[in-house]
């Protein structure tokens, strides 16, 4: 019984170092934000040419895993799965954590983020960005309900219907943030119809292995050992979910690659992102091929792979290779010139014609850090404060 | 202060050089020329913005002088710009030097906001401060950007700019602000007042003509009838309201 006391006592002192640990990282965001806020966008590494930057990689990954951390939720609610309903508040909370985080970078590193307000009061309907507004709204609301069903035991059994409505407005959801890219009729990086089912399976892919690492750290925070909660049977089809889902984003963008390439008016663009682009092509094969996918291709797969260790690697794995393969598409995308005057050479005091750079500056990156800390904060608090997580060790101790 | 006056002494002056030109135009020219002359100069002060009406440009290339950059200083002055040029400065017409890959023909031509019929900025917007006027001018209303950057990478033809820095020193006529996207404007406020674009008026080889695209008799559309013109990336089909002669 001590015993257990001990273990309450470490876990509400690790509760407070991960809160403090998160509220200064939020805090130095917060304080990025103000400084950009201040100074303008100078102060960041983004011009007229790379318009997007860091902020725009962190807000995106987290927007779009937020829409694929609910598989496992939709496996347990949709499919049928029992052995995964015990995750789905996880997976819930984890949706509107990340979800949040995204939306606070994003806002936050607006010209003139105090007007976030207009963007409620004029609304264009022609607008993907305004679409976005009513779908990431829609989000919060369904997935509040949906964990509202999931916790009320009275209510579980809407907890299907829910499920149902989460699964389908996570499609539409992840397609609106491929759109915003599809959308762009001149920039070569972009305007593909592939775009809206690659986000998918990216949202797919990055939502489990985020789901994983944070089952794990929830895990750690416990006591407990890293995934140790699931049965090594569940464990190991979540393992080989994973390495499916990391192979479908792996074959959409090779696709997407592949018709680019035989277009000849796309000949260059290729060029450039997949061989002299210097960083870019770099972090494609490297971070993105090799890391991101044939090496959690490889641990989840091989004998053994299903074991905590391979399939928290390979999470982990995903995660580095989601970031690389955002810089690439984001500001890649951005830094190749867009064709004016097809078949001349330009030159110009606005840069036509020319590779962008791009640096990222402290501020900018922090400003993505501090929304990453917002959604572990909510996370962090929401699992402490509501009955979010199965807890084996609660459950052993009350049963002796 | 001093900048002021002149200001209000010039739009003064210009105010009577046009009244005597169109008390005299009413007097010695037959009433239906006296329209079309008054709508082929520009706009009649005051009066509301109309859908006959779509201004546009006809930039003729072979006109436009290797090493010469008065439509930029032009345009700089009148709205304000400091014609800084690191990747954070506001540029909204700038010189493209041109070489054709094949031939090696050297041109140079200005490039500004094209003012399309059907502008993806206007479209991607998602508060509707990227805007089109029914005269054709496409425009971001300063009050309702929230400075999102969609705008910009939804152009074409790069040419909007961000304000990445705190401004001062702006002009009563042409707002701008940090955090804010901005691009050409066509001088709408020397449109509205019944003037051309700086740029237009600037150029030493009148290689800018600005006009009436919608008027069959104004110089630019007759203009447009007499040589072959290109609009910028026609593939696309946005009906660009700035025509390129001899790319």
């Amino acid at each position: 019984m001590s015993g257990l006391t001990d273990l309450a006592a470490r876990r509400e002192s690790r509760f407070w170092a991960l809160a403090v640990a998160g509220a200064v990282v939020l805090a130095a965001g917060l304080g990025a934000a103000f400084l950009m806020e201040h100074q303008g966008h100078v102060a960041t590494g983004m011009s007229n040419e790379i318009v997007w930057g860091t902020p725009h990689v962190f807000a995106i990954f987290m927007i779009v895993a937020a829409s694929g951390v609910l598989n496992v939720a939709s496996i347990g609610s949709v499919f049928g799965q029992t052995p995964y309903k015990a995750y789905a508040r996880l997976s819930g909370l984890l949706c509107l954590a990340l979800l949040a985080g995204g939306l606070m970078v994003l806002m936050l590193d607006l010209g003139r983020p105090e007007r976030i307000v207009v963007a409620a009061t004029h609304y264009n309907v022609t607008s993907v960005f305004a679409w976005n507004v009513l779908l990431y709204s829609g989000m919060f609301a369904i997935v509040v309900v949906y964990l509202w069903m999931l916790m009320e035991r009275r209510m579980a059994r809407w907890s299907r219907p829910a499920g149902i409505a989460a699964l389908l407005w996570r499609f539409v959801l992840t397609s609106g943030t491929g759109m915003i890219f599809a959308f762009l009729v001149a920039r070569q990086a972009y305007a593909s119809a592939l775009l809206p089912p690659l986000f998918i399976a990216m949202s797919l892919a990055w939502g489990m292995a985020v789901f994983l690492l944070a089952q794990a750290a929830v895990d750690a925070w416990r006591g407990n050992a890293p995934l140790a909660v699931a049965s090594p049977e569940l464990l190991r089809r979540m393992g080989n979910l994973l390495g499916v889902l990391v192979a479908i984003v792996l074959y959409l963008t090779a696709v997407y690659h592949l018709t680019n390439l035989y277009f000849a008016r796309q000949g260059s663009f290729e060029r450039f992102i997949l061989l002299d682009g210097g960083a870019y092509p770099l972090l494609f094969w490297l971070g993105f091929v090799l890391l991101g996918s044939l090496v959690p291709m490889f641990l989840l797969w091989r004998p053994g792979g299903g074991a905590p260790r391979a399939i928290l690697a390979a999470s982990a794995c995903v995660v580095a290779g989601a970031f690389a393969q955002l810089v690439v598409f984001i500001i890649g995308g951005q830094a190749f010139p867009l064709e004016i005057f097809p078949g001349y050479d330009v030159a110009s005091s606005f840069r036509d014609g020319a590779i962008a750079s791009y640096a990222p500056t402290a501020p900018e990156v922090l400003l993505g850090l501090g929304g990453m800390a917002a959604a572990f904060l909510i996370t962090l608090v929401g699992v402490q404060v509501f009955e979010i997580v199965p807890d084996r060790t609660a459950a052993a101790a009350g049963g002796e | 202060m001093s900048e002021h006056d002149d200001l209000s002494r010039r739009a003064a002056r210009r105010a009577l050089l046009a009244g005597a030109a169109a008390a005299l135009a009413g007097v010695t020219i037959a009433p239906g020329i006296r329209l079309i002359e008054v709508a082929q100069a520009a706009a009649e002060p005051g009066a509301p913005v109309s859908s006959r009406v779509r201004w546009g440009l006809l930039i003729d290339v072979g006109r436009c002088t290797e090493g010469c950059s008065e439509c930029v200083l032009a345009c700089n002055r009148e709205n304000g710009l400091d014609g800084g040029t690191r990747p954070t400065d506001s540029q909204w017409i700038r010189i493209v030097e041109l070489k054709d890959r094949r031939t090696g023909r050297k041109a140079s031509a200005p490039v500004m906001c094209q003012h399309c019929a059907n502008p993806p900025c206007v479209d991607v917007c998602p508060t509707g401060a990227s805007f089109k006027r029914a005269d054709g001018i496409v425009l971001v209303d300063r009050h309702t950007c929230i400075g999102c950057r969609y705008c910009m990478m939804a152009c074409p033809y790069k040419a909007r700019s961000f304000v990445h820095e705190p401004l001062t020193h702006q002009k009563p006529e042409v707002p701008r602000g940090k955090g804010c996207v901005e691009s050409c404007t066509l001088c709408v406020h020397r449109i509205d007042r019944g003037d051309g674009p700086a740029c237009a008026q600037a150029c030493p080889t009148q290689a800018i003509l600005f006009g009436n695209l919608n008027d069959p008799q104004s110089a630019i559309s007759r203009r447009i009838a007499e040589v072959q013109t290109t609009q910028l990336r026609a593939d696309f089909a946005l009906g660009t309201g700035v025509r390129y002669t001899g790319l």
